[in-house]
């Protein structure tokens, strides 16, 4: 430092007060509001977006949650039911759902006729396009399971049919009926009159969140339950298998790993990894785990170990960076007090890195859970007709779908109906995944101190 | 020990406890230490001086195998504790680490409370047999620490609340309460305002009694005020290593005069 350098020099610039702004500030000034705008503007935009998008899904798929029921007093004919008269479970496992469909049609024409409303129908069978091909095997189930009501007029709730349905959520209209096979001008007149006196009616829609799917024909009957079920098989595999690998992995790398060309090598494919696209790693597993392994086909345990691979990266990359951002000082004053380098990490470094990684597995979690195109290539899409899986083996080894799998199934079928079920199933599945990122936020809260 | 003259300090003791001969220390391609050659007496604070980068720290974290931790680092030399070779391969560097204490630059509590600071280290090491004996290694060695008065009422609260020279009075407190019988400190007053620095110097001089301290510091005037053996650092060599009174009034090397008159650093 020269003495020269601490004499106050002559300013180059001219003096001139406070008080005025001069032309460069400005410009920096007008530079910086210019970039808040767009900043304002990005977010707009951003929320414009959020809400066409949340108002559009709700829109569509909010009346999926409502479904069409008939109330309808049912007599269960002991004369066709149980033919024999012993009440025998295996007997009357032999009446199939089309001994039932003439009971619930009479039931139904009962309930047009005792209130005596007019209509040109004049025929138990004609009720039939009023009524879910289901609503036989509702009422088949129930004298199954109680035996002993037969010969009873018992109420029951059974599911109307689809176009009844879709007449009521204004998705059928009388102006379409001309070209429509399955329902026409006389049973939407009946349906008015029976929704007046209070026969039909919608109600909510449980078995849409806790059924099974069901085939093309019947979509008033399609729930999302069962591959909700593939689902949460699926993420469990993912859990147990991805989030031990991961952490372990990461661990090893970060604190105990040598840094050299082969270790950098890893760190570059881990990287490369979480970008390769989803459906590579569905062909993959198709590859080793179904015609290698020989694992069935379209089941949940195929699914988790596929959503595995696909998971581990950014796993180990968020795990990575959690455990990064401990300051070294901690290992250094763990490791000064005579812990082992494993102790320094156990005891000091993870607990500090828990919030992290936690919220690396959930997101990581969340993204498995929203992941169809791997599904694909395994066998996990389509229509597959499953019911609940009795146990928890047949759970990851039977086939399944998954909840994404299942929306994207319904949104190719043709029948309209399933276009609300696509919508409702995509809310189900948001619910699932906002319901993820609050508990990662919880745990992040709930975990996360301060050094 | 303020009122000494600088002159008149000697070393109480005179047995070596950690005897360095020949020590390189190579970062990858970097000759960071080159042939230093130390003897560092028992319950005497040794000073390690000299301007940044001269390997002063790099030496003081050779002596409890910190470095190890660092992939390319590599050590070459003697450096023996009591006679035992501390780089020899039987040596585990943990067993080293709880004989070796250390006290960091910044303070660095772990972020539990003040009690489970203290009593990581006797844990880890299974000094206590039960809760009765652990609070008492933990009240001796807070006491030690001289902090047991500020913190007796609240030794739930988490370490990291204590103000910035309390925080490193407590990484003193968790350094000697697994009993080591070396004290090293890297430049514990760094970032601590007069006031914390002169309970941390007072706290050093107390702990003279009991163990052998080793103080890596950047002020020429607090190696005057605490240590009664200097080691000059320059350019990784160990330019003069002697009492502090000599060091600082009557220097024999040209290089450690101008460091300590100013001129250069």
């Amino acid at each position: 430092m020269s003495d020269a350098s601490l004499a106050p020099a002559a300013s180059p610039r001219a003096r001139r007060s406070l008080m005025e702004t001069d032309a460069h500030t400005a410009k920096r000034n007008a530079a910086e509001k210019r970039f808040r705008l767009y900043g304002v503007a990005a977010i707009c935009a951003g929320l414009f977006f959020l809400v066409v998008l949340l108002t559009s899904i709700l829109g569509n798929g909010l009346s999926a949650f409502q479904q069409t029921f008939i109330t309808t007093q049912v007599f269960l004919d002991p004369a066709k039911l149980d033919k024999a008269g012993n009440r025998d479970p295996d007997d009357i496992r032999k009446v199939s759902t089309f001994g039932y469909t003439p009971l619930i049609q009479n039931a139904v024409f009962e309930e047009v006729t005792s209130r005596n409303i007019e209509t040109p129908l004049d025929s138990a069978k004609d009720m039939k396009a009023l009524i879910s091909a289901s609503a036989a095997a509702q009422v088949r189930d129930f004298v199954i399971a109680n035996p002993d009501r037969i010969g009873e007029t018992v109420e029951f709730r059974i599911l109307a049919a689809s176009r009844v349905d879709g007449y009521l959520k204004d998705r059928v209209f009388r102006e379409d009926v001309a070209r429509d096979k399955n329902i026409d001008a006389e049973h939407l007149d009946l349906t008015d009159a029976l929704v007046s006196a209070g026969v039909i009616a919608k109600q909510f829609n449980t078995s849409f969140i806790f059924g099974s799917d069901a085939s093309e024909s019947r979509a008033e009957s399609a729930g999302l339950g069962v591959s909700m079920l593939g689902s949460f098989f699926m993420m469990l595999v993912v859990l147990v298998l991805a989030l031990p690998i991961g952490v372990a992995a990461s661990i090893y790398l970060e604190e105990f790993a040598p840094q050299n060309r082969f270790t950098d090598l890893i760190e570059v494919n881990i990287s490369n990894l979480a970008a390769v696209p989803s459906i590579v790693f569905g062909i993959l597993g198709l590859a080793v785990f179904i015609q290698f392994a020989h694992l069935p086909q379209s089941a949940p345990i195929v699914g988790g170990l596929v959503l595995t691979l696909m998971t581990l990266p950014t796993i180990i990359i968020s795990t990575r960076a959690s455990l990064k951002s401990v300051p070294p000082s901690i290992r250094d004053a763990a490791l000064g007090v005579g812990a082992s380098k494993m102790q320094a990490v156990f005891h000091h470094v993870l607990p500090l890195a828990m919030p992290g990684i936690l919220t690396g597995t959930i997101i990581g979690l969340a993204q498995a859970l929203g992941e169809t195109a791997p599904l694909l290539l395994i066998g996990m899409v389509g229509y597959i007709a499953t019911n609940y899986p009795d146990g928890f083996v047949s759970g990851f080894m039977d086939p399944n779908s998954a909840m994404p799998a299942q929306i994207y199934e319904w949104a190719k079928r043709a029948d309209p109906a399933y276009y609300e079920r696509a919508w409702g199933g995509i809310i189900i599945l948001l619910v699932f995944l906002l319901t993820m990122n609050l508990i990662a936020i919880l745990l992040r809260r709930r975990f996360e101190r301060r050094w | 020990m303020y009122d000494a003259p600088l002159t008149r300090r000697e070393a109480a003791v005179d047995d070596v406890k950690i005897s360095a001969r020949d020590v390189q220390v190579f970062y990858g391609d970097n000759h960071a230490i080159k042939d230093v050659d130390v003897d560092i007496q028992d319950k005497t604070v040794t000073a390690f001086i000299g301007p940044s980068g001269c390997g002063k720290s790099t030496f003081l974290r050779c002596l409890n195998r910190m470095n190890d931790t660092i992939d390319i680092c590599r050590v070459e030399g003697r450096i023996t504790i009591d006679g035992d070779d501390i780089y020899d391969k039987r040596v585990d560097p943990v067993q080293l680490r709880a004989k070796v204490g250390m006290v960091f630059q910044k303070p660095n509590p772990f972020p539990k409370s003040i009690y489970d600071n203290v009593a990581y280290g006797p844990k880890i090491h299974g000094m206590a047999k039960n809760k009765a004996e652990l609070d008492e290694i933990v009240e001796r060695a807070l006491r030690r620490g001289a902090i047991w008065d500020e913190v007796k009422d609240r030794l739930h609260a988490p370490g990291t609340g204590l103000s910035g020279g309390q925080q490193q009075r407590l990484c003193i407190a968790r350094a000697v309460a697994t009993e080591p019988e070396v004290l090293l400190m890297d430049e514990p007053c760094s970032a601590l305002d007069p006031i914390a620095t002169a309970q941390v110097e007072e706290l050093i001089d107390e702990l003279r009694q009991t163990y052998s301290v080793v103080i890596v510091t950047h002020s020429m005037q607090q190696a005057a005020r605490v240590s009664q053996k200097t080691a000059f650092f320059h350019l990784g060599h160990l330019v003069e290593f002697g009492e502090t009174g000599q060091i600082f009034t009557n220097p024999e090397d040209k290089r450690t005069e101008s460091y300590i008159t100013g001129r250069i650093g």
